[in-house]
């Protein structure tokens, strides 16, 4: 079943990105980025094509794959896409859907405002990629 | 009873069954009958034309027809041009929207638009069975079984064209008062009035314009901070024929924008007090207007489906699509028209198709009658050969000068098959997502691409077996003619190892 708007922002609200966020700014997120669904093996972002955007996770699960072979999956409240955007470059993996996948997307061009607009929301972003960095590390090491 | 016994499409056994007489329904009907399969088409109204028999208010479209375009009206290359007519195999049921036009703007008024395709209806034939309401739906082995107001149709396959047209209202307390876009009354009616609207889309934009000339003061609020199609680079945000009212409030002549959600909305002695709270500073505003007006959208009344299994999503319950806009969940049952757009594609740049739109849904209807054929229907879809030595000509031209490129940017591509043993083949129009994600023979797509700076020029992906495709963009060009020696030259390269081995 969709998600009421009510719904939709408790939803968002309950997800660590968002958490630092005033209701009336949930709203506004909720309003400003859009709802999509992807059927299961769809990729949503593509290794070396431009224009991608940027991801948060309501419901399901994805593969992050690089050159065919998967490094990791992400779910419920995660979000991809932004290394790209703030790289501007294409990504570096496909991003498929292992199933059924509701997010809440945000086009490329319009995630630097949307960052500016909301810091809390940039540090929680920042805190994960450096988690993520961390994690690489040691996996590498 | 004579006469309703005379009716087409009466109720019983059809490989298809398509509802809706609007533009998604009529273009999906007429290349059902193209291909020959049988099929019945119902619709609740009374005549075709589906939204545009009401909407928009304001009489005129958001979509443009120019009569004098570059190309003749009846060729396929003019469907650039003139975004309101339906398509057909035949030059004489082509660019009928035209015709009928005043010559006072280039974009057509609703009731031109009702007779477009009224005209487009009748002049193909198209058999519809007016006033016969969709009411249930249920599965009875591989077939579907649609319960209406005149009885019951058997079908293998299901065409749903019932467009975004049912009015929502978010549950905010007070809303329940406050009449939706499809109430506004008569212009004159506002005549002096502060007026407020809910909703800073297209919609309450229209109400703006449309009102700008009667009412004393409008303030328009949404969560969110209005967009312009100019500074987006495509249809998204308020089109360049609403945007007076964003002038007025930028020069404060009586127009207020604000951002923030509604948090209650009263009824005073005078109209009504509405209870803001502002997203920058989040402070609360208390508005008093003698009327307000929700445009808060719509969604797509798709009665009993989601009980059959067709999964929906977001505020519009748009169904959850595949790339050939067919539910990911109950295959057999597809969407055209308005709905089509819950298959998003690439999305490139955050910008999306114009599948809400006739100019784009009138190929997804096309392309998604032909995909039902082949594989509810087993028909082989026609693959002209193409001569190798023409292909970076061809697909050149594709981009430069073709419809659905140009209507549908970074959704629809035209695709040639590279196979070593078939040589080389047209696959006709593709949606650009299913190309770059299905593995098959090498092929190669062309699409026509607008970035983040509004730079269109073409991209080219290229799929060799077993891998996924690969990008390339190509130059854009001052007068878009993409035909230049650069373009040639690299597309030449980009093909060069593919087609080394491709004989006819």
């Amino acid at each position: 079943m969709p998600l009421s708007q009510p719904e939709l922002v408790n939803t968002l609200a309950s997800l660590s990105l968002f958490a630092d966020l005033s209701r009336p700014q949930v709203e506004q997120v909720a309003h400003r980025m859009s709802e999509e669904s992807y059927p299961e093996g769809q990729r949503i972002l593509r290794q070396g094509f431009t224009g991608s955007g940027f991801y948060v996770i309501l419901e399901g699960e994805v593969a992050i794959r690089i050159d065919g072979e998967e490094r990791a999956r992400l779910g419920r409240g995660d979000f991809f896409g932004e290394m790209s955007i703030l790289l501007g470059e294409p990504p570096v993996a496909d991003v498929v859907t292992l199933r059924q996948l509701h997010v809440l997307h945000l086009g490329g061009p319009e995630l630097e405002g949307f960052l500016r607009e909301h810091p809390s929301v940039m540090f929680r972003m920042l805190r994960t990629i450096a988690l993520r960095l961390r994690n690489a590390s040691r996996w590498r090491s | 009873m004579a006469e309703l016994d005379a009716r087409p499409c009466p109720p019983g056994d059809y490989p298809v069954v398509v509802v809706g007489s609007g533009p998604g329904g009529l273009q999906t009907s007429y290349y059902l009958r193209r291909l020959g399969i049988r099929h019945a088409v119902l619709s609740a109204d009374p005549a075709p034309g589906g939204m545009f028999r009401r909407f928009p208010f304001f009489q005129r479209l958001l979509s443009w027809t120019k009569p004098y375009g570059p190309v003749d009206r009846r060729s396929r290359g003019y469907e650039w041009y003139d975004w309101n007519s339906l398509l057909a195999d035949e030059p004489e049921n082509r660019a009928i929207m035209p015709e009928l036009m005043d010559g006072t703007s280039s974009f057509p008024s609703r009731p031109e638009m009702e007779l477009n395709l009224a005209t487009y209806a009748r002049r193909t034939g198209l058999e519809v069975r007016f006033g016969c309401r969709w009411e249930s739906t249920r599965r009875e082995g591989d077939h579907f079984v649609l319960g209406t107001s005149d009885g019951e149709y058997r079908a293998r396959a299901c065409v749903f064209a019932v467009g975004v047209a049912e009015p929502w209202k978010p549950d905010t307390p007070g809303f329940e008062n406050v009449p939706h876009y499809v109430e506004t009354r008569a212009p004159e009616t506002y005549a002096g009035k502060r007026l407020f609207i809910v909703g800073k889309q297209n919609s309450g934009f229209e109400l703006a314009s449309g009102l700008l000339p009667w009412a004393q003061r409008i303030v328009l609020v949404s969560p969110r901070q209005v967009k312009l199609s100019v500074n987006t680079h495509s249809l998204l945000g308020i089109r360049a024929r609403y945007i007076q009212p964003v002038e007025d409030e930028v020069l404060g002549g009586g127009v207020f924008m604000l951002n923030g959600p509604i948090g209650r909305v009263e009824r005073s002695a005078d109209g009504v007090r509405v209870f803001c709270v502002r997203s920058e500073g989040g402070g609360e505003l208390v508005v008093d207007a003698d009327e307000a007006i929700a445009a808060t959208g719509f969604t797509a009344p798709l009665r009993d489906l989601p009980a059959l299994g067709v999964s929906v999503f977001g505020q519009s319950r748009l169904p959850s699509l595949t790339n050939y806009w067919e539910s990911t969940n109950v295959p057999g049952i597809y969407f055209t028209g308005t709905i089509g757009q819950a298959s998003g594609g690439m999305k490139k740049y955050g910008l999306p198709s114009n599948s809400g739109a006739v100019h784009g849904s009138r190929y997804n209807a096309r392309i998604a009658v032909q995909h039902l054929a082949r594989k509810h229907f087993g028909f082989a879809p026609e693959q002209p050969a193409v001569e190798p030595s023409s292909l970076v000509d061809y697909l050149l031209n594709e981009a430069t000068a073709a419809p659905e490129l140009w209507n549908q940017k970074s959704y629809l591509a035209r695709a040639v098959s590279l196979d070593p043993t078939q040589g080389m083949r047209d696959e006709g129009i593709v949606p650009l997502a299913d190309f770059v994600d299905m593995e098959g023979s090498p092929a190669v797509a062309i699409t026509v691409e607008t970035d983040d700076t509004g730079d269109i020029h073409p991209a080219v992906y290229v799929r060799e077996a077993g891998r996924p495709a690969v990008e390339t963009l190509l130059g854009s060009q001052a007068l878009h003619d993409f035909r230049t020696v650069d373009n040639r030259a690299r597309l030449a390269s980009v093909l060069k190892g593919l087609t080394a081995g491709t004989a006819r």
